[in-house]
């Protein structure tokens, strides 16, 4: 056994890690403020490889592993958590898709460009109506010779402000639940696709998080992706390896979190000395730092499982599950320990609090996670 | 278009730096080591301008121990071609003379169009290779460059400096030394495409023997010996001067006059 990164593994977070602090981390409150896409972020992203890193070169990825693409994910988080989720789905569920159930053609069409990062993805699985269980969805495609036509609404979803490629899940027989949903490629400007206003969240607002309607849109049958009635196996096995990506996130988060509470206990003083010198500081302290690695040990688990090609689906929902808890718990904590500075924006801190939460929401709330890993262990 | 970049490895800039217990030297073993910020300058500058052209090499040389290997991946992962590390345990303690000496000695057996550099190195500031080697190489020198152009066949550089009075803008012919200063571009970030890519190119090594020094040992290259290191004086702790406002600033005003002596 032997718990450490390769020197690869290493090379890449080091890089990644200078460029996040220093490109990402200075906008990240700007990007808060103004819940402007970051545009330029994700410009010199592309440049470095990171939109499509875990897609193989032939496709123009880099084809890094898949402990790799956590600990990035994991840097770009801690610098700026819109980054990270925008990052995390266009690699985890618009272009891994694409490379798994995509024909040679659909690859060369839409994953090519995705993965150089020319053109930023969406996943559209979430609807008004329809949250945690997709096989009800009311989005539909109806067969019309070489055709579908696409109706309904998907909500909540990241990038939309600015995708260009859609993955879409949409009921091609209403009546077959989970084995009725079928996978669709869309691409922006498709008639009757329309992108509504960005959606005012409490945390990663930089997201371009948006509604996204269809209406009457003609979509190729050749836009499918895999068989008609496979999409919710699409859907499952892209959230399997979203949530390394969110697992991650998390604790990019509380990472950034704890760094800033460790440097302003050492700063701040109270009664003649150092608030960190106080036990009830270092109990919130010891707390982070010890959850930090432990999520960690978590997510490079589900990743070293996904990257020996075994199954990983119970490691990555543990990995989200504790991971998103423990965001959540430790970033209060350390708003806590800012005390009245940590509960205004002049400290990044309650922005990390904030962003935190929903990393226990999407890609399959804390609730969903049990379910997974219940069903897991039953066997 | 032949470049060559000539770069160094120096401690982060971040990294807490010790005076080792003989008082000459630093102690580097806990240290944290970068590819020096202002050849990190010349190595971009030197791709880009393969880049615009179309052809050519840019090849990183540098002299030290083998942990400049990893300086020089950087390079590599930042697109250059190739990498040659000069390096012989005979090598230990030379002064920046000698060390110019051998680099010139190396490069004169290749083929260059020209030679980059960064102004300085941020360990010991002593802005001595770039000059030595155009002295060493019998070759034009231009330092502390802030741009860079060429003429359309690539026979005369235009390089532009910055002053305190204005800028001056000088025009060289080819081969030439170029020193590489702050704002002459943005380095970039690696890609993890060109990170993989570095680790699987060959680092070239020369030592001793290849530079024509069998047996000879260094001894007579180095010029200058550092005799002794002190850390900074520590800075004496700041004064407040109380009162109210109107009393506190006339004391102010008094006391930078009569003892700072600067008002």
């Amino acid at each position: 056994m032997k718990l450490e990164l390769t020197a690869d593994q290493q090379a890449f977070q080091e890089e990644v890690r200078k460029f996040a602090q220093k490109e990402l981390a200075p906008k990240a409150a700007y990007h808060d403020k103004t819940q402007e896409f970051p545009v330029e972020s994700l410009k010199k992203m592309a440049e470095m490889g990171l939109l499509g890193m875990s897609v193989p070169a032939e496709y123009d990825g880099a084809g890094v592993d898949s402990v790799t693409y956590a600990v990035v994910i994991l840097e770009i988080s801690k610098a700026d958590a819109s980054c990270g989720v925008i990052v995390a789905v266009q690699n985890s569920l618009v272009a891994l898709p694409l490379y798994k159930w995509g024909t040679e053609e659909q690859k060369q069409k839409f994953l090519k460009p995705l993965a150089a990062g020319l053109r930023i993805g969406a996943y559209c699985l979430t609807e008004p109506n329809v949250g945690s269980d997709p096989g009800d969805m009311e989005t539909t495609a109806v067969m019309e010779g070489d055709h579908y036509i696409l109706n309904g609404t998907k909500t909540f979803i990241t990038s939309a402000q600015k995708a260009e490629t859609f993955v879409v899940f949409a009921a091609t027989d209403r009546k077959a639940g989970n084995k009725g949903i079928s996978c669709f490629v869309v691409d922006r400007e498709t008639p009757g696709l329309s992108v509504g206003p960005k959606e005012d969240m409490l945390g990663v607002r930089a997201s371009g998080t948006a509604a996204v309607t269809f209406e009457n849109c003609k979509i190729p049958v050749g836009n499918r992706l895999g068989q008609e009635g496979g999409g919710f196996r699409i859907a499952m096995e892209a959230l399997d390896c979203g949530r390394i990506g969110i697992a991650a996130q998390a604790i990019g988060i509380a990472e950034a979190a704890f760094e800033a509470s460790l440097q302003y206990s050492r700063e701040r003083k109270q009664f003649g000395q150092p608030i960190g010198d106080f036990q009830m500081i270092q109990a919130m302290l010891v707390k982070m730092a010890t959850e930090i690695e432990a999520s960690r040990l978590l997510l490079y688990l589900a990743a070293y499982k996904k990257d020996k090609g075994e199954r990983y689906s119970k490691e990555s929902s543990m990995a989200k599950l504790f991971a998103s808890k423990m965001a959540v718990e430790n970033t209060i904590n350390a708003v806590q320990i800012f005390g009245g500075y940590g509960y205004t924006k002049d400290y990044p801190v309650e922005r990390h609090m904030r962003d935190s939460k929903v990393t226990e929401i999407y890609e399959g709330t804390s609730q969903i996670q049990n379910l997974v890993i219940a069903k897991a262990i039953a066997k | 278009m032949n470049i060559i970049v000539c770069i160094k490895q120096v401690p982060d800039s971040e990294a807490q730096v010790k005076i080792a217990s003989d008082g000459k030297a630093l102690d580097l073993d806990q240290v944290k080591f970068v590819l020096n910020p202002y050849d990190e300058f010349a190595v971009e500058e030197a791709i880009r301008i393969k880049e615009k052209k179309g052809d050519g090499t840019v090849t990183v040389v540098s002299l030290g121990p083998p942990r400049v290997k990893d300086a020089l991946r950087s390079a590599l992962a930042m697109g250059a071609d190739q990498a040659v590390l000069l390096w012989d345990p005979a090598f230990e303690g030379l002064d920046s003379h000698g060390t110019a000496v051998l680099l010139s000695r190396y490069l004169a057996g290749q083929t260059y169009d020209l030679i980059l550099l960064g102004k300085q190195a941020i360990d010991d500031d002593m802005s001595y290779i770039g000059p030595a080697l155009a002295d060493l190489l019998k070759l034009p020198l231009v330092s502390v460059v802030t741009k860079l152009e060429f003429s359309p066949d690539y026979k005369t550089a235009f390089a532009q400096r910055e002053g305190e009075r204005g800028v001056e803008k000088i025009e060289v012919s080819l081969p030439a030394v170029l020193t590489a200063q702050k704002g002459l571009n943005e380095p970039r970030y690696a890609s993890l495409m060109g990170i993989m890519k570095a680790k699987k190119k060959e680092i070239q090594e020369v030592n001793a023997a290849a530079l024509g020094m069998e047996g000879s040992g260094t001894s007579d290259l180095v010029k200058s010996r550092v005799t002794k290191l002190d850390y900074p004086p520590k800075r004496p702790p700041g004064k407040i001067v109380p009162g109210d406002a109107a009393t506190a600033a006339k004391e102010l005003v008094r006391l930078l006059r009569e003892e700072a002596k600067i008002i």
